[in-house]
């Protein structure tokens, strides 16, 4: 990425993690997929995480978006001990305070852009009216406010990862976690998309981004990189050189 | 609560959505539930038509009257102990008459002798064969709910003289005289001419209990002038001989038990009987013939809805598995809908709507062409008692929700249970 990033001040701890952990058991075998994890992150960061495959990346993910609880450890999301809460808590927690876009949008192919957008609002317990207006207000956000009655078919791959982001985007989360947003399209709408993330953290939102391309952590201002479940390295900005050494190694 | 609402309408245009882009799918498996609707409803509809068939027989036998017999209307063991009895005699109607009248505060009104013999009516060239022929007083009408859809039942006078006038049946006047009227003709009944001065209404018939339709009465003097069953020709082996009993209405149909010990107590005197001498005559009413026939119905009606209920069970279990099968094809929706906040209940609610919604539509087809063949039965079978209700409409209509209720727990609760995790992670 070229020329010098805008970085906003941080606000609150919303996510702090001390020391967890994940252990699945495979057959006879533990795999240990975390191992002592610490990490905090403010309201506000746009934090990158990386790390080659099998270094505990998606587990973490997975973790941060409160779809799993560590094996042990310390996990507070604005203060909420995420680790002791049940199944329906953990819902509540997703719904509220985290966005998600996943690689593949994961959007309901049979709903259009629009009931895809407001799916999150139904959760929350938001009355039709208020709810068709502010999922129609996140879809022009993301430049979609023509297309808000096309079904994910009749849409582009940069479009539908819109729509996911206005998705994401709607009930005003604590923070966007975003997997691979880019993985499922080419490059040129990848850096739309990437624009688009951009613009979202200079208007106050809080992005994490889970990738292994080195092009796209670039746009974060704040890298970590994991290996066999350990962060080996947690830097402000991005430094190519860096990245190419730990690369090498 | 609100939320639950909201929850809810989803669920039922994600239901609407699924079986629309489904459209084969959902068309055969919901054949299954059309299938299990139609037979139970066909059944049902059996079932309260041989009800009221039941109900109709026992009608004839009027709820307020009772029968004096050789034999009780009940299966009884020891048969010998009844076989010698001394038969009915019709003029017992007689001495029960005076007895009645001579007795302030009685619980009965009158005493209704009849005898009955199997005959053959005849007019012009056509004939019918066995005939019950009954003989009876006047009276009759009085024991009996009997409707004149042309012409009236004898009268006193007729009855006391033994004219030679005669009642019949529906399916009888209908088999003797299919183009005309039958009033004022006159039918040979065993060779003897009888004017026709009465023809009943359409009683109907069911599983062969006996109907006014194949009938004919005329006046019992008459009956023992011409078909006396002393007469050499009835008591041949296996012939039908003259079954004679007397009925005996009774005043307060609420005093039932009273009136029959009264009854009893008539009998004894008219039978002459010392007081430690045990009654040789049977008393009976409609209700103890109902006993008998009641466990008949309800094993009719068990052993049938049990039947026609395993091929709803069948539709029930291609709901279940046409479920399963929706689960398993939208693991990473269950997945995705879970990361953005579907609670467990969510998705159960979910899926138990779909499969719900699947068996109400097959529900409501099934209703519909189990009408249509309601109908058509009929119209084809008049005599068929069938019955189709609004009680019928709103219990299959509970039994599809039903069905589709416990038939998509078992998938819908699988999806609720997943972990978003590795539902998000399934392709």
């Amino acid at each position: 990425m070229d020329g010098p990033q805008s970085v906003r001040p941080v606000g609150p701890v919303v996510i702090d993690i001390e020391n967890i952990t994940k252990d699945y058991v495979m057959g006879e075998e533990t795999v240990h997929a975390l191992r002592a994890v610490t990490l905090q992150i403010r309201r506000n960061e746009y934090l990158a995480v990386m790390g080659p495959s099998g270094s505990g990346k998606s587990t973490l993910m997975n973790m941060l978006g409160c779809l799993d609880t560590p094996s042990s450890g310390r996990y507070e999301f604005n203060g909420r001990n995420v680790k002791e809460m049940d199944d329906d808590e953990l819902a509540a927690i997703r719904n509220r305070e985290i966005g998600f876009v996943f690689q593949t949008f994961n959007l309901l192919p049979r709903a259009n852009a629009l009931r895809n957008v407001e799916l999150p609002l139904i959760y929350a317990g938001m009355d039709p009216e208020s709810r068709k207006e502010r999922a129609a207000q996140a879809l022009n956000d993301v430049g979609l406010g023509d297309r808000i009655h096309h079904k994910p078919n009749e849409l582009s791959g940069g479009q539908r990862q819109r729509v996911a982001i206005a998705r994401a985007l709607v009930n005003n989360p604590s923070i966007i976690l975003a997997d691979e947003p880019t993985g499922n399209l080419d490059s040129k709408t990848g850096e739309e998309i990437m624009a688009l993330l951009e613009d979202l953290y200079l208007r106050g939102n809080t992005i994490i981004l889970v990738t292994h391309e080195r092009d796209i952590a670039a746009h974060a201002r704040r890298t970590i990189h994991l290996r066999d479940g350990l962060i080996e390295m947690d830097h402000m900005g991005f430094i190519p050189e860096l990245d190419a050494a730990i690369a090498a190694t | 609560m609100k939320r639950f609402l909201y929850e809810l309408e989803e669920s039922w245009k994600i239901a609407a959505a699924q079986m629309r882009s489904n459209m084969t799918r959902s068309t055969l498996t919901a054949l299954g539930v059309i299938i299990g609707i139609v037979a139970v409803t066909l059944m049902g509809t059996a079932i309260s038509g041989i009800s009221i068939g039941f109900d109709n027989s026992m009608s004839v036998l009027g709820d307020d009257v009772l029968y004096v017999t050789q034999w009780p209307w009940k299966p009884v063991d020891d048969w010998w102990n009844y076989r010698d009895r001394k038969k009915i005699e019709t003029d017992y109607a007689d001495k029960i008459n005076r007895i009645i009248a001579a007795t302030s505060n009685s619980n009965l009104i009158v005493a209704v002798p009849t005898s009955s013999l199997m005959r053959s009516v005849k007019y012009g060239s056509n004939e019918v064969d066995g005939v019950f022929t009954l003989g009876t007083t006047s009276d009759f009408t009085l024991t009996s709910t009997i409707d004149c859809k042309e012409g009236r039942f004898f009268n006193e006078i007729e009855s006391r003289e033994g004219a030679q006038v005669v009642v019949v049946g529906y399916d009888v006047a209908d088999a003797l005289f299919p183009s005309e009227s039958p009033i004022d003709r006159t039918v040979l009944i065993n060779g003897q001419n009888f004017k026709v001065i009465g023809v009943n209404a359409r009683q109907g018939t069911f599983l062969g209990l006996f109907s006014w339709d194949s009938m004919v009465a005329i006046p019992l003097t008459a009956f023992n002038k011409y078909f006396s069953s002393k007469s050499a020709s009835d008591v041949r082996p296996g012939g039908a001989s003259t079954e004679s009993d007397v009925r005996v209405k009774v005043k307060d149909k609420k005093k039932l038990t009273e009136a029959k010990d009264e009854l009893t107590g008539i009998m004894r005197r008219v039978r002459g009987l010392s007081p430690e001498k045990r009654e040789d005559f049977s008393i009976n009413e409609q209700q103890a013939f109902k006993s008998t026939l009641d466990p008949v119905k309800n094993t009719i009606a068990i052993a049938g809805l049990f039947i026609t209920g395993l091929s709803l069970f069948v539709g029930a279990i291609g709901i279940m598995n046409i479920t399963f099968v929706s689960v398993k094809e939208r693991t990473k929706e269950i997945g995705t809908r879970k990361a953005l906040g579907a609670r467990r209940r969510t998705i159960l609610l979910q899926f138990l709507i779909e499969s719900t919604a699947l068996c109400l539509l097959g529900g409501f087809i099934g209703l519909a062409v189990a009408y249509f063949l309601c109908f058509g039965i009929g119209k084809a079978f008049p005599s068929f008692p069938i019955q189709f209700s609004l009680g019928l409409v709103v219990t299959s209509m509970v039994v599809s929700v039903l069905t589709g209720l416990i038939s998509g727990f078992a998938p819908a609760w699988t999806a609720s249970r997943l972990d978003p995790v590795t539902a998000l992670r399934y392709e």
